[in-house]
């Protein structure tokens, strides 16, 4: 695969991540279940790696995938507490519908 | 070659993407995800890093979506009984993220990258180098990392218990 770098422009790197990015956006806007919005940000986050991964290939550099890790680490650490909190959410109100949870609106 | 399978990891990714959005049934949309993070890994080894693609299996694939299923089953979701946003809503939504894909491809075109003179021999993703970088520049980060995991960990255990 060392060819890849020569025959794939970056720019489709940044065109696919950035796709990828506005369908998590999309999906946080579009659905109403608590546990498909943690979905869609951990699909933002992946986006954002690809793009990290891509730039350290191409500028030679893994300085970017170091940070790829780190936000895995930080990734994983925001899905357990979060899945924490919709579990203690749905005991109280046996749904994990975000309109329900609307007493912090003002 | 290497073209031909970018472009069909691509088309799979994001239609994998776009079924994680559009399924009815949350189940479905976990299943979709893992897809997608497979698609992802696809890149990764393109981009010959070898080890972010088997830490991103491990981790994602692994543990994330393991814990995203689990949560699906616990809480017996798997049923279309969410109710759906108002029409002209999830149009709202479709419509904002277009926008924001246009604001972005905009900004893009505007934007003159600096263009990178290819390295040679592409090791920097190999397990080897890449540890180096970790055990040595990052090593700070690298044990505060730890400190939130096991932070991130007892919170989890905190919150999902039950309460007296």
């Amino acid at each position: 695969m060392e060819n890849t770098l020569q025959s794939v422009p970056q720019n489709w790197y940044l065109l696919l991540s950035s796709f990828l990015f506005c369908i998590g956006v999309m999906g946080v806007l579009f659905r109403r279940n608590a546990i498909i919005i943690l979905m869609c940000v951990e699909l933002m986050l992946n986006s954002v790696n690809l793009l990290l991964v891509s730039y350290s290939s191409y500028a030679g550099n893994n300085d970017g995938q170091v940070f790829v890790f780190f936000i895995m680490v930080v990734a994983a650490a925001e899905v357990a507490v979060g899945l924490a909190l919709l579990v203690s959410i749905f005991r109280n109100i046996a749904s994990t519908d975000i309109d329900v949870l609307s007493k912090l609106k003002w | 070659m290497s073209q031909t399978i970018f472009y069909i990891l691509a088309s799979l990714s994001i239609i994998s993407a776009l079924f994680v959005v559009f399924s009815k049934i949350p189940i479905y949309s976990v299943l979709w995800l893992i897809v997608c993070f497979f698609t992802i890994a696809g890149h990764y080894v393109m981009l010959n890093a070898q080890f972010m693609a088997i830490v991103h299996i491990i981790v994602y694939a692994g543990a994330i979506m393991v814990l995203f299923l689990f949560t699906v089953m616990l809480l017996n979701l798997n049923k279309e009984s969410e109710p759906h946003k108002r029409t002209y809503l999830k149009f709202a939504a479709i419509l904002s993220a277009g926008v924001l894909f246009l604001t972005l491809l905009a900004a893009f075109k505007s934007t003159n990258l600096t263009p990178y003179q290819l390295p040679e021999v592409n090791e920097v993703g190999y397990i080897q180098n890449v540890g180096i970088k970790l055990f040595t520049d990052y090593l700070l980060p690298f044990e505060i990392s730890s400190i939130l995991f096991l932070s991130a960990m007892i919170g989890a255990v905190v919150l999902a218990k039950k309460e007296k």
